[in-house]
């Protein structure tokens, strides 16, 4: 077990190498950030003192290997744009993505799953169809445009919602939260549902898919000709094996919820880092974009590390091989 | 009609009725945005048949060009009927060439994987196994983000988030054929390793690797509307579903709907097609299903 972990974080360590200096190649090689620094009559003096104080005038192998020291000391550089530090910017930023993220996961993982398991126990109802095709739905109406139709209805149409923001946030911790006012909550609400619809399609599919076949098997077989009622089968023996995949792609789509977080708080304009990043591309704040893409692969591999394990931990067979 | 493996294959999705009614519906659309110029009222590209006069038109409105805007106008005046039709052809063509590309990269690194074996195999399978771990979203994105707007480079961001799929799919299936007797058989003649690899064993590794292509190519087109949404796909100037969908946002809250909609309506009615039609293949393919 050991060395398997040593093995997957020696892994992790080469990706996040090769990751920070392609990152830092392609972000770097567009446009000329000192155009969006200064306005184009300052003088030559200013110019190039700006230049100097962000490093601009250094060849681009220096600038990553400093980039790469000062990212081990944990500086991650100032934001072009905002002026201030970018892990600070990022971490202020934070909270509202993942309160968005979990909010959508939590939705997905806790109607998706049992709605897809029924479905896939009546494979042939009216009901499970009419789930399928909900999920074949969701699968195929992009994320972006199921925003606009939530905004038409709920906030243009019938006004019940709020279109955007973050509504009112209360500090816990020294940190601001939505969900614990009712105005945070109806703002939540609608950015949520939007970024829940991939992840709910994609659970009820995976959980319909995984009941379907062990609803053939032999140990849903045997667990009937022992008596047990249809509702133990499924809570005790159809739940406890289809749960291997569904924890894997929960855990992997912690991450891509992430991603998708970008278009999301684009349209509801949810002060996250999805919106930061969008912000910081069109400006060119090449700082901001580096450690955005260097943030967002280091928990790609912290996610899929932790996947792993829960994967050793949920099935016997994976823990005694590797033990 | 003789009994070969494919006309079973026809019998048996012909019984599925939705799943034929979709293939139809992929195909009538197809049709629609290759003969685009012929049955569009307008050629939403030409500047000089723009009207602003006409823009943000309701549905049914009848403008200086005499007839009448079924679905309404965009705001630059365009007739939006024809500005779907041309946004679907390019739409169509990103995910076609895209997915295709993908398809033919992916192939050639899993097929070479597995014939190949060894380091290489545990290397190349390595890379795509970690890009997987991505989400095609965010790859395609950053893609995108860093080199720029524009039709090449939005290919490359989609053939890059894509390849991944296919090389996985081409690799299990060729690593299944590698163990059988044919291909000893066929490297005992001996045919070169190439003969063996193109001839015998990528036929047999095609048919999962066709039902990847439809959800890909339908997962291509909407990766490229969302990417166009955000403002890192294509340019303006030629509008794919996703800029005009984009277009319109900015109109959605004083009510002017069908901007946006009938775009994203569209959208959706060919990927949806599409996915039921690979859902189909891909639920007759799943020997685990066959008892």
């Amino acid at each position: 077990m050991l060395g398997f972990i040593l093995q997957r974080l020696w892994q992790a360590l080469i990706v996040v190498i090769a990751m920070s200096a392609l990152v830092f190649c392609g972000v770097y090689a567009v446009g000329n950030p000192i155009d969006v620094l200064i306005s184009p009559d300052a003088t030559q003096d200013i110019r190039a003192a700006v230049i100097a104080q962000y490093g601009l005038d250094q060849p681009l192998w220096h600038q990553y290997l400093s980039f790469v020291g000062r990212i081990l000391q944990g500086d991650f550089g100032r934001s072009f744009v905002y002026n201030m530090p970018v892990s600070e910017l990022i971490l202020s930023r934070l909270p509202a993505t993942l309160e968005l993220t979990l909010a959508a996961v939590l939705f997905a993982s806790l109607v998706g799953i049992p709605i897809g398991m029924y479905a896939g126990y009546k494979p042939h109802s009216p009901i499970s169809r009419a789930i399928m095709a909900i999920s074949i739905l969701g699968f195929s109406v992009p994320t972006f445009w199921f925003g606009l139709m939530l905004i038409m209805v709920f906030a243009v149409q019938c006004g019940c919602m709020p279109a955007g923001g973050r509504g009112e946030t209360v500090s816990l911790f020294g940190v601001d939260f939505s969900f614990l006012t009712g105005d945070g909550l109806a703002h939540l609400v609608l950015p949520a549902l939007n970024l829940a619809l991939f992840k709910f399609s994609l659970m009820i599919r995976l959980a319909r898919a995984g009941t379907r076949e062990l609803m053939l098997s032999d140990t849903v077989k045997f667990a009937r000709a022992a008596g047990l009622s249809e509702f133990t089968v499924l809570s005790r023996h159809v739940l406890r094996l289809i749960s291997i995949p569904l924890v894997t792609v929960f855990g992997l789509e912690l991450g891509s919820t992430l991603a998708f977080a970008v278009v999301t708080e684009t349209i509801f304009s949810w002060p996250g880092l999805g919106k930061l990043i969008i912000d910081s591309i069109t400006s060119l704040d090449r700082p901001v974009m580096v450690a955005y893409l260097m943030f967002v692969a280091l928990l790609f591999i912290v996610i899929n590390l932790l996947v792993d394990l829960a994967y050793a931990a949920l099935d016997p067979r994976l823990r005694k091989g590797r033990a | 009609m003789r009994d070969t493996p494919l006309s079973r294959f026809l019998v048996e999705f012909r019984r599925n009725k939705v799943a034929v009614a979709a293939a139809l519906l992929v195909f009538v659309i197809v049709l629609i945005a290759l003969i685009a110029p012929l049955v569009t009222p307008q050629n939403p590209y030409d500047l000089a048949h723009l009207v602003l006069r006409d823009a943000r038109r309701p549905p049914g409105y009848i403008g200086t060009g005499r007839y009448t805007h079924w679905l309404g106008t965009d705001s630059q005046g365009r007739d939006l009927l024809s500005a779907i039709i041309y946004g679907l052809r390019i739409s169509l063509q990103m995910g076609i060439i895209a997915s295709g590309i993908a398809l033919v990269i992916g192939a050639i690194v899993g097929c070479a994987a597995a014939y190949i074996g060894g380091r290489f195999e545990s290397l190349a399978m390595r890379i795509v196994d970690l890009q997987l771990s991505f989400p095609a979203i965010l790859l395609a994105f950053v893609i995108a983000a860093i080199l720029g707007q524009g039709r090449y480079q939005l290919i490359l961001a989609l053939i890059f988030a894509q390849y991944a799929y296919f090389a996985r799919t081409a690799h299990g299936a060729a690593a299944a054929e590698r163990q059988k007797d044919y291909v000893e058989a066929a490297l005992s003649i001996p045919l070169s390793s190439w003969r063996v690899v193109l001839a015998h064993i990528l036929p047999n590794a095609l048919p999962p690797l066709i039902v990847v292509a439809t959800v890909q190519v339908a997962s291509a087109i909407s990766l490229e509307a969302t990417l166009s949404f955000l403002g890192v796909g294509l340019p303006p100037t030629e509008p794919s579903l996703g800029m005009l969908i984009a277009n319109g946002f900015q109109y959605l809250l004083s009510g002017r709907y069908w901007i946006s909609i009938y775009p994203g309506l569209a959208l959706i009615i060919f990927i949806v097609s599409l996915n039921l039609v690979g859902d189909q293949i891909r639920d007759q393919l799943n020997p685990r299903l066959r008892r």
